[in-house]
């Protein structure tokens, strides 16, 4: 009779790493020091750690944000609001035809605890999945430190407009908020505002491209006002949007400044659809049935013009809404 | 080595991307360009150049004075080229009623409270607020701007004039 015991050498080694496994339902989730490896009932697969820890980045400070968030062609994320479809291959033509998906869904403030203890566990010293990768360190090796102050940053969401009293600040140099290096032409003045007494809170204005030239985090969405549940949404783009962001409705894309070109690709099945080249005052509109995923060579000004009405994914998904925003 | 150059279009000046096709409809994507809109409209225009069921967003030729406009909601207007005033009242006897959709055009200045008045220019964002009575007043180059706002009666919506096809 054999004594010999199995032995799992390969799990042994990534935790003499020092970094930890995580598990929800079915999934576990290993690192090394160059990937993170997710393993499911059927499988495993893996994701260079870089791009990995910048997805997770997006998919917990947007709280899983509309629709489908594609850490790559298999492995994502799609938002119920208030529950979560984890997937392998759901939304990969080659896995659904074979039947190699797989799929479970939590409660969204589950996976978030996890997922939120996960990117602080992996990601190390010197490394902000936010920051363009020109202005930060790398997140390869053994653990090391971590950076807390970096994946903790609160999404900014005004209310009605930013700079309102009550509202959201403005940045400044004061509170820490430099003007980022890509954007140090960006005119800094400030509108002149002349409000009768009374009239402070409703006569207002403010430099929204100075207020978004000192963001320190790219691909990362802020509410700068809003009508009802139309918000504009202003970012700064640099390098490669980190996930492929699946519409569950109709968005709006308004170049500011400078470029980005889209890959555009069927939501459900991958498939290339179109590619986008958006110069400066540019509209187009990204369809509630496509992935997009952006590249945006220099630092830019990107407002994403989005519609917060909670019925549209249920809309769009039935049918009851063309995928489309007008005809002509 | 050089700073980098932060590109800003403008009316005069502005270059346009555009949709490949690999397996779709352009028209899909219903792409424009705000610069090249304003410069076929004319002052005051309000052209739709986004369109999310009920919100629009307006691209405008500011140029000179404006009508005066009312508006029974929160609206936002984003300066995207030149410089411009604003100058709000708050009417005695609203024309805009409540739950009325996008902005109304006035006849000329409300009577009522003079509210205040702000300066913007390229970059700028700033509020026209629900119940207020708003002018829009470009004194130089004709400029541009981009309105956030409900679909309305002024709404002008071209679509297959401004879209990619």
């Amino acid at each position: 009779m054999s004594t010999a015991t199995q032995v799992d050498t390969t799990t042994q080694a990534r935790a003499a790493l020092g970094y930890q496994i995580h598990s929800i339902g079915q999934f576990n989730f290993q690192r090394d020091e160059y990937f993170a490896h997710i393993k499911y009932p059927g499988g495993s697969h893996i994701i260079p750690i870089d791009n990995f820890l910048r997805s997770l980045m997006r998919d917990v400070a947007w709280g899983f944000f509309y629709g489908t968030v594609n850490f790559d062609t298999v492995f994502g994320t799609i938002n119920h609001y208030g529950t979560v479809d984890m997937f392998i291959g759901l939304l990969n033509e080659a896995y659904r035809t074979s039947n190699q998906h797989y799929v479970e869904t939590f409660d969204s403030k589950d996976l978030k605890r996890v997922f939120e203890g996960m990117l602080d566990d992996w990601t190390n010293e010197g490394f902000d999945p936010f920051a363009a990768p020109d202005e930060t360190g790398v997140p390869f090796g053994r653990k090391h430190g971590n950076n807390k102050r970096a994946i903790t940053r609160e999404r900014m969401v005004a209310k009605r407009m930013t700079g309102l009293p009550g509202d959201l600040p403005l940045r400044s140099d004061a509170a820490g908020q430099p003007i980022n290096r890509q954007f140090t032409d960006v005119p800094q003045d400030a509108p002149e505002v002349h409000a009768e007494p009374g009239f402070e809170k409703e006569v207002h204005a403010f430099n929204a491209f100075a207020y978004v030239s000192r963001s320190d985090v790219t691909w990362n969405p802020s509410v700068l006002s809003c009508v009802d549940d139309s918000q504009f949404c202003a970012t700064t783009e640099e390098h490669i949007l980190p996930i492929t962001h699946g519409n569950d409705r109709v968005e709006w894309f308004i170049q500011a400044t400078d470029e980005i070109i889209w890959d555009i690709e069927d939501g459900k099945t991958g498939r290339p659809r179109a590619k986008v080249v958006m110069k400066a005052g540019d509209v187009a509109a990204m369809p509630a049935d496509i992935r997009h995923r952006g590249y945006s060579p220099k630092r830019s000004i990107l407002i994403v013009w989005e519609n917060n009405d909670g019925s549209l994914p249920k809309r769009y998904s039935s049918g009851e809404l063309k995928p489309y925003p007008v005809e002509f | 080595m050089s700073s980098p150059q932060t590109y800003f279009g403008s009316l005069k000046h502005y270059e346009k991307g555009g949709v490949t096709i690999i397996n779709d409809d352009p028209k899909n994507y219903a792409f424009s360009n705000i610069f090249e809109v304003a410069a076929k409209s004319k002052p005051y225009e309000k052209v739709a150049v986004g369109k999310n069921l009920k919100y629009v967003i307006e691209a405008v030729r500011a140029e000179g004075d404006s009508p005066w406009y009312e508006t029974a909601h929160d609206e936002a207007v984003l300066v995207m080229d030149g410089e411009l005033e604003v100058h709000y009242v708050k009417p005695d006897a609203p024309q805009a009623a409540a739950g009325k959709q996008g902005a109304i055009k006035l006849a000329g200045e409300p009577k009522g409270k003079k509210m205040g008045w702000v300066k913007i220019r390229r970059g700028h964002e700033a509020l026209l607020p629900a119940g207020s009575a708003y002018q829009f007043r470009a004194k130089g180059d004709p400029g541009v701007m981009l309105i956030q706002t409900i679909l309305g009666d002024l709404t002008i919506e071209r679509w297959a004039d401004i879209c990619q096809k």
